[in-house]
This record gives structure tokens, sequence and C-alpha cells, in this order.
């Protein structure tokens, strides 16, 4: 999330993809948009994210195929691509026992006073900080080789079926130390001293019927943002629903009762407003007998709530109103910071949807791309 | 030793065939990466096991173990399967 503006700018749009990356340059009006891409074609590619702090830096979390996982930097925009030096990978254990990285999934930007650092998450879970702008990435030891948190992570076996993944990595925006990360599965927690130890942060949230709820073992956090304009709010998209937290309460509410009983509350992105933390938005996917994990129906809405989940309401204007099967995916939908908030997901069909009037109204840009991992927004002060 | 690169990892050396020596294939891996800095990742995960879908073969014998002596006089195959869509 780039930080609030309350001028209009220039948008790019940062698409992951299967099979490679896109970067769409969109018109001040956000009505055109150039395609850049692809880039990285083959590679695929969990997360491409700015880095806000300078407005130029581009991090891009690939694999290669059957090739071991690594990390693209561009210094110009994604002009220019070199592979860093040591992307993350865990600590070497003796005996042959110890994990190794199969793809970083996540990337966040750390602390705008903290000019260098990132994070990054990884399938199987595990935790890494960069100090030097992604250059080099060191194992956050808490996390990764912490007895009780390998034995909240489970095994692949028990992750989703591409793998577990440790994601959801938010930063609050007033203190670098103090940050959240969230594991499919192995539950939400949290940080006050920049990562060096965590606590669970998992009261209030469901579990799936008939295993403990107080094992972080069977918590499936599937995303979590931090609202800009009030970083004490979060919200939740879970497996069993969505969810706020107002701090310093540490008791997750379910706000997904207001939804339709035939949608249910069930899906993957959460997507917070810029600036008013009443608002959010959520695309709910069918969640039930089997997990189909398709737009319910075959009808493909957003959702939002403009009381802080009480009430949402169905947002599909443009969007395909039957027979459209595809959803979207936990990093594939997210918020620009302009005056009139714009809207944007990507989809496993490989399209690339737009609003520019907060959801009301939808219009699709791409089409035809592989399947969509991830969307980001960014909104470089100048370039 | 004459060192084969398969096609998905020749954006590190640009060519087809380099040289790499050490005593160990273990060795040999990490002089190709002193050479082509990040190939080595791509096939040897951080706990030094050949990634799942890597093979090697050392004068045509397939080698799961890098800690087999290396010959300077052999040849070491690298062969990236592929499957799926």
């Amino acid at each position: 999330m780039n930080p609030p503006r309350d001028t209009a700018g220039p948008v790019t749009l940062l698409v992951a993809t299967r099979k490679g990356a896109w970067l769409y340059h969109g018109d001040a009006a956000r009505r055109t948009w150039q395609v850049d891409g692809p880039h990285f074609l083959g590679h695929v590619i969990s997360h491409l994210v700015l880095d806000p702090r300078d407005g130029r830096t581009l991090l891009a979390a690939a694999r290669t195929g059957h090739l071991g996982p690594t990390i693209f930097r561009s210094t110009d925009f994604g002009r220019n691509w070199t592979e860093v030096a040591r992307p993350p990978a865990f600590a070497k254990a003796e005996g042959g026992a110890g994990r190794s990285v199969d793809h970083t999934f996540w990337l966040t930007p750390g602390h705008a006073s903290e000019p260098g650092v990132w994070y990054a998450g990884t399938s199987p879970q595990g935790l890494f900080r960069s100090e030097d702008g992604g250059v080099s990435w060191a194992p956050c030891s808490a996390i990764n080789d912490d007895p009780q948190y390998r034995k909240w992570m489970g095994t692949v076996q028990d992750g989703t079926p591409d793998g577990p993944k440790l994601h959801s990595i938010v930063i609050d925006p007033r203190d670098p130390a103090h940050m959240y990360m969230a594991m499919s599965g192995g539950g939400v927690h949290e940080s006050f001293d920049a990562g060096r130890s965590f606590a669970p942060l998992i009261d209030g949230l469901k579990v799936v019927d008939g295993f403990d709820v107080n094992d972080a073992t069977f918590h499936d956090p599937h995303c979590i943002r931090l609202c800009p304009g009030n970083p004490d709010r979060l919200y939740q998209q879970n497996h069993c629903g969505l969810f706020r937290l107002d701090r310093p309460a540490t008791r997750w509410r379910h706000i997904g009762g207001g939804m339709p009983a035939e949608v249910g509350d069930i899906g993957f992105p959460m997507v917070v407003h810029p600036r008013d933390p009443d608002i959010a938005w959520v695309f709910p996917m069918d969640g039930t007998s089997v997990w189909p994990r398709t737009s319910p129906g075959g009808r493909p809405a957003v959702f939002i709530t403009r009381d802080g989940g009480e009430r949402w309401q169905r947002q599909d204007a443009g969007l395909p109103a039957e027979q459209a099967w595809w959803t979207v995916k936990r990093q594939a939908m997210t918020a620009d910071s302009q005056p009139s908030v714009g809207l944007y997901l990507g989809t496993t069909s490989g399209e690339l949807w737009a609003s520019t009037d907060e959801g009301a109204h939808w219009c699709c840009i791409a089409r035809h791309l592989p399947d969509i991992y991830a969307v980001e927004v960014a909104e470089p002060a100048d370039r | 030793m004459k060192v084969l690169i398969p096609g998905a990892l020749r954006s590190y050396t640009d060519s087809a065939q380099t040289e790499a020596d050490g005593a160990t294939l273990a060795e040999v891996v990490a002089a190709l990466d002193l050479q082509y800095p990040g190939i080595a990742f791509r096939m040897v995960d951080e706990q030094g096991r050949i990634r799942r879908h890597i093979r090697f073969f050392v004068d045509g014998q397939p080698v799961h173990d890098l800690g087999r002596p290396a010959d300077p006089q052999g040849e070491l195959v690298i062969v990236q399967a592929l499957s799926g869509g």
C-alpha cells in the first residue's frame, strides 16, 4: 500500500503471473493503459512490488520451472533487472534435515524510516529480512528455527495446494519495530521488536469444525491488511470468514455475518481504503462442499463495506453477469490512493479488471494473460 | 571438468558448455557459482540437495551424491526436467 495522497498522479499496475510479469502504465484518468511486458517470460512470478521510499526500485519474486527460487531487482522501474546476490534461503541444518525455500511468496517494503529494509515471506513458511534493498536476505530465526513455530507451521502436507505460505507481512506505519505476519497454516502473529520475537494473535478467530481453536496450527488466515487511515484497525479474510481487529484489543471480531447467505464470507483477497478505515472490499469465492474456489454461482462480484463490516453491498456493474468461473487470489486485488480510489483485480483466467470509482463500475483492461498471482499498485511520485 | 549447461541456465553462462573444477562435485558446483553468480542456488538448495527436477550425469551415469569425487577429465551434464503446462 502506498502512502495516501490527495491529488491524482500516475498509476502503474504491477502484474505477477504464473508465466511472467507485466506493467500497465495508466494515463492520468486511468482509462487507457500502456502495456510493458512480458518481463521474465516463463518464470513463475509470485509478487512484484515497488519500493515506495524511492519510487523506482522493484523486486520480483521468481521461480523458474524446476529451477530454484530467486529474486530479481530493478532500480529503474523495470527497464533493467539483475538477480539479487543472496535470495531468501533457510539456514543449513546438520544431517540434511533442513528445509529449503520453494519460492518467495510475499514481499513487503520496510518502514519509511528504514530505507533498504524489506521483508519476505516464503513457501514453506519462512520470514526473511533484507537491509540492503533486497540484494541479500537473512533468515529470521525467531520464526524459521523456533520449535514452537515449526510445530505451528505443520508439514507441507498441511498447507495450501501450492505449498504452505508466510504472507501478509504488515509494518505499523507509526513504529518500524511493530509488525504482523500470517501463515497459511499457522495463524496470525505479532512482533514488537522488529521480528526478533513473535506471539500469536488468534483470539476470536474461527477454525474448521472439530479442531482446537486455541492451537495456531489450525488457523488459516488468507490475507490481512492494516488501514492507513487508522493503523490500529486490521481487516482479515480468513479461511473461516471475515474478521476485524481494533487495537489495542487482541480479540478478532467476526464481521462476515452481513454477507448474503448464498455468497458467504469466504475468499482470499482483502482490500482497505487508503484513507477511510470504515471502507473495505472483498472478493468472495465458493467455499462450499469441495471448495470449488470459483465465483459463487459463476457470477463474480466485489463486496464493499462502508461501516467497518456491519453491512456489505454487492458491486458487480461491468463484471460478467453469468458463467464466469474465475476467482481472485489473495495478492491479486488492490487499491490505489487517488482521490477517487481505484480498485484493481487480476483473475485466475488472466484478466485484469479496474474500477476508478471505488468499485461502483468495472472494466476489463487486459485479457489472455497467464493465471494472475498478484496485482500491486505503483504510484511513483516522479518517473 | 567439462560441464554441459541446460537451456534454462544459459542466461547465466551464455553458452552450452563450460569448465569448472573441484575435488568433489559440490566443489565443482561452487566453482561454477564463482564464475556465474547465482547459478548454484537454482540447481542445489540451501541444504546441499540437488533440486527435485534437476539431474546430474557424470560420464553418462546419474549422480545424486554431490560429495562424490570429481574427475578433471570427466564430463558433467546438468539436465533440467520439464513437465506440466
